[in-house]
């Protein structure tokens, strides 16, 4: 449990997503003039991880890794498809997304009107490729790991996105230099919002 | 490709597809596309390198490959062949930098993977590729690759002369003698946000050279 609590604290603040690996910085930068659209960019963010990270860790421990596919058969002890792991990451990334939409244009239509133009562009948002690849690097000891790491990557991603959207919507009211206005003085704010974040290294539970 | 066509393969019109990137159409600091992998593997001049090269192979290939199937891809699965077209390239890359480079791919981690989320390329398919011939995608696609290494290199340049002075590992600042005077390297500058500092201020210099890039 304390094991959990560590993964799920450590992927929020110390190794955020945003801020410690600069992963979806082009959805971070387009999608964060309001803080609306930010919330419910975040909110689908942190679904599509909590269903594509365990779904990419089953798939890789029981089929891409060395000799994961030993449950088949003693034949199979020596297969290696390790260097299939970007193209069926990707793969499985994008048809979540697509399930994941349809799932919730059937069951939840109000939430599918607020996600809706969202869930489509997080195929391609690289914190969902990045947080698989990571999941894999790390090498999480099981599936429950993995989720926990998924959604807390998930979490530390909408807490920065819904952050910078609240600082950019007051700095409409401030004087900016002009040819540092818009994305020049967001890519700043994120550096120091990433000092701030940095606060929070070495934290160990 | 190009040899067949009419037009020269070395036109004006070509040359300017090559050299809009590098400036005014500059892929990260005017179209922000593709800082996702980039930040991260600016510290050292070495990872950009390699980096930036990556990228350019696979956005040219990938440009000119799907450039050159653009009629027979039907329009709604068209992401889904863009994504296994990139994927097959990054793949490519990948196994041949742990081949021949293992030290800097170690180095590179996941971002060499991550390549295939890079916006730029999804960008330019979408933008350019899926509306042009081959040769001028093959072209559009290495300057994209350039603008971005160009901007790779000029951060991890100053990055690592001032965090760690060395410059590709040459220590140019203990041959200059400046540690004698009191010289400290910043420490703070090999730390992450400090990329997105520097990446701010190269976009404020550009766009106070060039007036017509400024936001309203």
């Amino acid at each position: 449990m304390e094991n959990l609590l560590n993964i799920f604290v450590k992927s929020i603040f110390i190794d955020n997503m945003v801020f410690a690996f600069f992963l979806g910085m082009c959805s971070f930068l387009a999608v964060s003039k309001t803080v609306k659209t930010a919330i419910g960019l975040g909110i689908a963010v942190v679904f599509v991880l909590l269903i594509t990270v365990p779904v990419n860790f089953l798939i890789e421990k029981y089929v891409l890794r060395k000799g994961a596919m030993i449950w088949l058969g003693e034949g199979f002890a020596d297969v290696d498809l390790s260097f299939l792991t970007f193209m069926v990451f990707i793969a499985v990334i994008a048809a979540m997304t697509q399930l994941v939409e349809m799932v919730v244009e059937k069951f939840s239509p109000s939430l599918y009107n607020s996600l809706g133009i969202f869930l489509p562009l997080i195929a391609v948002n690289c914190a969902i490729l990045g947080a698989a690849l990571f999941m894999q690097q790390r090498e999480y000891a099981n599936v429950t790991e993995a989720t926990v790491f998924g959604v807390g990557s998930g979490i530390g991603w909408m807490l920065a996105i819904v952050g910078i959207a609240a600082i950019r919507e007051k700095m409409k009211y401030s004087n900016v230099p002009a040819p540092l206005k818009g994305l020049g003085i967001t890519f700043i704010l994120t550096g120091l919002m990433a000092i701030a974040f940095m606060g929070f290294m070495g934290i160990k539970l | 490709m190009g040899n067949l066509e009419k037009e020269p393969m070395f036109s004006a019109k070509n040359l300017n597809i090559f050299t809009a990137p590098l400036g005014k159409n500059n892929p990260i600091t005017v179209q922000v596309l593709g800082i996702c992998s980039a930040l991260a593997v600016t510290v050292k001049l070495k990872p950009a390198i390699v980096m930036a090269l990556s990228v350019m192979i696979v956005t040219a290939v990938s440009n000119a490959v799907i450039a050159a199937m653009r009629q027979y891809i039907p329009d709604r699965i068209r992401i889904i062949v863009q994504l296994v077209v990139i994927a097959t390239m990054v793949i490519l890359v990948d196994q041949f930098l742990k081949a021949y480079v293992f030290d800097v791919s170690k180095q590179l981690s996941v971002f060499v993977g991550l390549i295939i989320t890079n916006c730029i390329l999804m960008g330019r398919l979408e933008a350019f590729a899926m509306a042009n011939k081959p040769w001028p995608s093959f072209i559009d696609g290495l300057g994209n690759g350039f603008g971005y290494g160009m901007i790779l290199v000029i951060v991890s340049f100053l990055r690592e002369l001032l965090g760690s002075g060395t410059v590709y590992g040459f220590p140019v600042m203990e041959k200059l003698g400046i540690y004698h005077t009191g010289y400290v390297n910043n420490g703070m500058i090999i730390l992450p946000p400090m990329a997105l500092i520097l990446v701010g201020l190269i976009i404020w210099f550009q766009r106070s050279r060039d007036k017509s890039l400024i936001e309203k």
